[in-house]
């Protein structure tokens, strides 16, 4: 799982019938420290997040999958929680 | 597998409930000496790691192969304690 | 997923036997403001999309997925498209 902060919420009427009934987020992955990592992307939403939130998100296909109750379907990433806290351990 | 040592944790009441109960931490690669690498994981911790431990760590649809793992929205797991490495460099 | 534009069709008449009648789509992914990223790619449709529309796609072996049971050898297909109405920095082109 990665950490990333949901940018905005996609609508899409025209899909893939296993992608209906759920929030498409575009997520931006962040460094433990909050900095951007990468570029964002789309990921099928579990748990009720929305823009703004930090979340925690699955890449790889069969979790996505399954975080969102849709086998064998074309999901690769799926937010499967929204983060209260990151404690980091001191040096 | 990468080797990676745990950094820290992450907290997430709201989560899918198949995650409910599971323990997530934060682990950063490192190399065979122990040296940290770049970028960070979340993965779910099977066999009570700590702070600082290095720890073994598989990824993809492996991840769910470990125990407590099965049919649960896991792409990350913790699934082994490094007691030591040896390389010959 | 990710965010690409429709930027045509490519049509290849020698190609492996799961690719026959399937549409093969030039996209370029875009970031979420629209602005082109990386180099364009060609994906196979299974949403039914058409050049200048705005739509996100799946890539890796879930590509193939939509296909089932048929094998497709597909690493990246179509999946959705983006309302242009509901989301003004993704606007489809003519």
């Amino acid at each position: 799982m990665i950490i990333a902060e949901v940018v905005d919420e996609i609508v899409a009427t025209r899909k893939h019938p296993s992608h209906e009934g759920r929030k498409l987020l575009l997520v931006q992955p962040l460094e433990l420290e909050g900095a951007p990592r990468g570029a964002p992307f789309l990921a099928l939403d579990a748990v009720d997040a929305g823009a703004g939130d930090r979340v925690l998100v699955v890449v790889e296909g069969y979790a996505a999958m399954t975080a969102v109750g849709r086998p064998q379907s074309p999901i690769n990433a799926a937010v499967v929680g929204v983060i209260d806290r990151v404690d980091l351990a001191r040096n | 597998m990468v080797l990676a040592r745990v950094i820290g944790t992450v907290v997430a009441t709201r989560k899918d409930p198949r995650l409910e109960g599971m323990k997530l931490l934060v682990v950063r690669p490192v190399s065979p000496q122990g040296r940290d690498e770049s970028g960070y994981l979340v993965a779910v911790d099977t066999v009570g790691a700590g702070f600082k431990e290095q720890v073994l760590i598989v990824q993809g649809s492996s991840a769910r192969m470990a125990a407590l793992c099965k049919d649960r929205p896991v792409d990350a797991a913790i699934v082994g304690i490094v007691d030591t490495v040896e390389s010959e460099r | 997923m990710f965010l690409a534009r429709v930027l045509g069709n490519v049509v290849a008449t020698v190609k492996d036997p799961g690719l026959a009648g399937q549409k093969l789509l030039l996209i370029q992914p875009v970031d979420g403001a629209g602005r082109p990223v990386r180099t364009p790619l060609v994906a196979l449709d299974a949403v039914g999309v058409g050049p200048g529309e705005m739509v996100y796609y799946c890539r890796g072996r879930e590509a193939s997925f939509p296909w089932l049971p048929a094998t497709v050898p597909a690493d990246l297909s179509i999946v959705g498209v983006v309302d242009p109405a509901a989301n003004p920095n993704l606007q489809a082109r003519p």
